[in-house]
C-alpha cells in the first residue's frame, strides 16, 4: 500500500464491517425463526446462530469504528499514520481470527461465555490487534500539537478501556473467580458493562467527529460542555454497570451505588431535550445529507434508549424488567438504533467526501427506502420486545412454556420486523459497500472534492 | 482523570473481593466443576439464564434444583425437549450438570420471592442470602 492511499486501510476495515453486519443480521433472523420454531434449521442450532449473530454484529461495530479512525486521521486530520504496515497486520489478524471464531461456532466448539462464546485461546490474537491499534493510534494522534478535541480523547479512552475490560472478562479463567458463583457473574457483567462503554466511546467519538465536520464548526468538540459529558460517560463506563446485576446477591452497596451512578445519566437525558430545538434547525439545514440523516436517527434512538435505560435502572422497576425481553429491546435498540446509525453515518460521510457526485445518483432513493424501512422496522421490533418483556415480567404462573405461548404474538411480530429490518439494512449496506469499493478502485486516488 | 482512575482501581478491587464473597460455605465440588465446564462447552447460556442473565429461549436455571428436583432436571438434561436438543450426554455428564445446578441453587434466590420496595425506588430483598 503506497503512502498516497494509506487511508485505504481504513476503508477496507469499514467494508469488512459492513459484510460482518450483513451476515450478523442474517444469523439474527435465523435465530428469530428458531425462537418460534425450534426445529427450524436443526443443523444450525440456536446455540450456534446466537453467537454467530452477536459476534458478527459486535465485530462490525469494531470494524467500522476502527476503519473510520484509520481513515479520518491521515485523510482528514492531516496526521499520517504511525505505521501503515501495522494497519495491514491488524486487518489480517482480525479477519483470520474472525474466520477461526466462525469455524469454532459452526463446529460446536464453545468457550461458553455469553457474548464471547468462542474458546478463550482466540482472545490472544484479539489482544494483539488492540495492541497494534493502540500503538498506532496514540503515536499518530500525538503528532497533533494542539490540545486534543474531545473525540481524540474518546477514541483513545475506548482503546485503553477495551484492553482493560476485555482482560477483566477473562478473569473467570482463574479459579478464585470461577469457583464463586456470585463473583463470577458480577465480574463478568462488570467487564461487559464497561466493555460496552468502551465501544460506545469509539462510536460516540465518531458521531461527534462527524457532527463537527458536517457542521464545519470545531468549537463544540473543544468546549467545556463536551469534556464534561465525556467525563460523565467515562464515570458511567467505570462505575455504571451493576444495574445488570441488581438481583445477583452481591454486597448491597454495589447495587445502591450503581443506582446512583445510573441516575447521573438523567443529566444527559435532560440535555437532549434541552438541545432538541437547535437539533431540528440543523436537521432542516442538512436534510439532504445521508450521513446527517443517520445521525439524526441515532439522536432519536439515544433519547428512546436512554429513557428505557433510566427506567430499568430503578431497582423497583428492574425487579420486573430484569431477565425479560425488555433488556433485549434495550440492547438491540442501542446496538442498531444508536451504534449502527452512527456508523452508517460514518460510512456515508466518507462516501460523500470522496465521491461527492455519486451519492446524489439513483442510489439516493434506494438509500432513503433502506433508511426508513430499517428505522420503522426497528421501532416495531423494539415495541414488540417491550410488550414481550411486559408479558414475561407480569406472568405469575410457574410454567415457562405457558408464559412463552402468552407472548408468542409479540415474538412473531419481532421476527417479522427483524426480516424487514434486515432488508432495510442490506439495501443500505449494499450501496455503502459498492460505493466504498469505487473509492478504492485502482484508478488512482482522487483528491477530496467539495461536496 | 487520575483521581477517577485511582477510584476505579480501588472500586474494582473491592468488587473482586469482599463485595462478591461467597454467599454459601460450600465450595464447588470437582463434579460441579466438571458440570460447569460442560455447561460452557455446550453453550447452554445461549438459551438459559442464571439470575436472569443469559438467553431467553429456555427457562432460568438458578433455582431449578430446589423447584423441580434433581431427578426431574436430570431427565430433561438427558433426553432434551422439543426446544432443547438431546446432547447425547452419558450418565456421569448428566450427574455433573445436575451437581453444578445444585451448586448454583444454593448461592441465592431468583427471582426474589420476599422483598420490600422502598420509597426511593430501592428494593430490600428479604430472601437475599446476605
Amino acid at each position: 500500500m503506497s503512502s498516497a492511499n494509506a487511508h485505504f486501510g481504513g476503508l477496507r476495515f469499514m467494508r469488512l464491517g459492513m459484510l460482518a453486519l450483513a451476515g450478523g443480521m442474517l444469523f439474527g433472523v435465523i435465530g428469530g425463526f428458531q425462537f418460534l420454531f425450534p426445529e427450524f434449521l436443526q443443523e444450525l442450532l440456536f446455540t450456534k446462530t446466537r453467537p454467530l449473530h452477536v459476534s458478527l454484529v459486535v465485530s462490525s461495530i469494531f470494524l467500522i469504528s476502527i476503519g473510520g479512525i484509520y481513515f479520518y486521521l491521515p485523510r482528514q486530520c492531516n496526521l499520517p499514520l504511525f505505521s501503515s504496515k501495522s494497519v495491514d497486520l491488524h486487518y489480517w489478524v482480525f479477519l483470520l481470527t474472525g474466520l477461526a471464531i466462525i469455524v469454532c461456532y459452526l463446529s460446536g466448539r464453545f468457550g461458553g461465555r455469553e457474548y464471547f462464546e468462542f474458546p478463550p485461546i482466540l482472545s490472544l490474537p484479539i489482544f494483539l490487534t488492540w495492541l497494534l491499534f493502540g500503538i498506532n493510534y496514540f503515536n499518530t494522534a500525538r503528532q497533533d500539537k494542539e490540545p486534543w478535541p474531545v473525540y481524540y480523547w474518546m477514541w483513545g479512552t475506548g482503546i485503553v478501556f477495551f484492553f482493560i475490560t476485555y482482560a477483566e472478562s477473562h478473569l473467570y479463567l482463574i479459579p478464585y473467580f470461577r469457583e464463586t458463583m456470585v463473583r463470577e457473574i458480577m465480574v463478568q457483567w462488570k467487564s461487559y458493562g464497561a466493555l460496552t462503554g468502551s465501544w460506545n466511546m469509539l462510536v460516540y467519538g465518531t458521531g461527534l467527529y462527524l457532527a463537527t465536520k458536517i457542521s464545519g464548526c470545531d468549537k463544540y468538540a473543544r468546549s467545556k460542555m463536551a469534556f464534561g459529558l465525556y467525563f460523565l460517560g467515562l464515570f458511567n463506563l467505570m462505575f455504571g454497570w451493576a444495574h445488570h446485576t441488581y438481583l445477583v446477591p452481591s454486597d448491597p452497596w454495589i447495587r445502591t451505588f450503581a443506582y446512583l451512578v445510573s441516575m447521573t445519566e438523567l443529566y444527559i437525558f435532560g440535555k437532549i431535550i434541552w438541545d432538541w430545538r437547535s437539533s431540528l434547525t440543523d436537521w432542516q439545514k442538512n436534510r439532504h445529507c445521508n450521513a446527517y440523516r443517520f445521525l439524526i436517527a441515532a439522536d432519536i434512538w439515544i433519547f428512546v434508549n436512554l429513557a428505557l435505560a433510566l427506567i430499568i435502572s430503578i431497582p423497583a422497576l428492574n425487579l420486573f424488567t430484569h431477565g425479560t425481553h425488555i433488556t433485549v429491546a434495550h440492547a438491540m435498540g442501542s446496538t442498531i438504533g444508536i451504534n449502527m446509525m452512527i456508523l452508517l453515518a460514518s460510512v456515508f460521510y466518507v462516501i460523500r467526501e470522496e465521491l461527492p457526485n455519486e451519492i446524489h445518483a439513483k442510489c439516493s432513493k434506494q438509500l432513503r427506502t433502506g433508511f426508513w424501512l430499517s428505522n420503522v422496522s426497528l421501532a416495531i421490533f423494539f415495541v414488540a420486545l417491550l410488550l414481550a418483556g411486559i408479558g414475561k415480567g407480569t406472568y405469575d404462573g410457574s410454567s415457562f412454556q405457558e408464559m412463552m405461548l402468552g407472548i408468542r404474538p409479540f415474538l412473531v411480530t419481532f421476527t417479522i420486523s427483524g426480516v424487514t429490518l434486515m432488508a432495510g439494512l442490506w439495501i443500505i449496506l449494499w450501496h455503502g459497500f459498492r460505493l466504498m469499493g469505487k473509492i478504492m478502485a485502482p484508478v488512482g486516488v482522487a483528491e477530496p472534492q467539495p461536496a | 482523570m487520575t483521581t477517577l482512575c485511582i477510584a476505579f482501581v480501588i472500586y474494582s478491587a473491592t468488587v473482586y473481593t469482599t463485595g462478591t464473597a461467597a454467599t454459601s460455605a460450600s465450595p464447588m465440588s470437582a463434579e460441579a466443576r466438571h458440570g460447569q465446564e460442560l455447561f460452557q462447552d455446550k453453550n447452554c447460556i445461549a438459551c438459559h439464564q442464571f439470575y436472569g442473565l443469559g438467553g431467553y429461549m429456555g427457562p432460568d436455571l438458578t433455582n431449578v434444583i430446589s423447584k423441580r428436583g434433581e431427578a426431574y432436571s436430570g431427565a430433561f438434561i438427558a433426553a432434551g425437549t422439543v426446544s432443547m436438543p438431546n446432547f447425547n450426554l452419558d450418565t456421569d455428564e448428566v450427574s455433573a450438570l445436575v451437581a453444578y445446578l445444585a451448586f448454583v441453587d444454593q448461592t441465592g434466590t431468583y427471582p426474589p420471592e420476599e422483598y420490600k420496595i422502598e420509597w426511593n425506588g430501592n428494593v430490600s430483598q428479604v430472601d437475599d442470602p446476605r
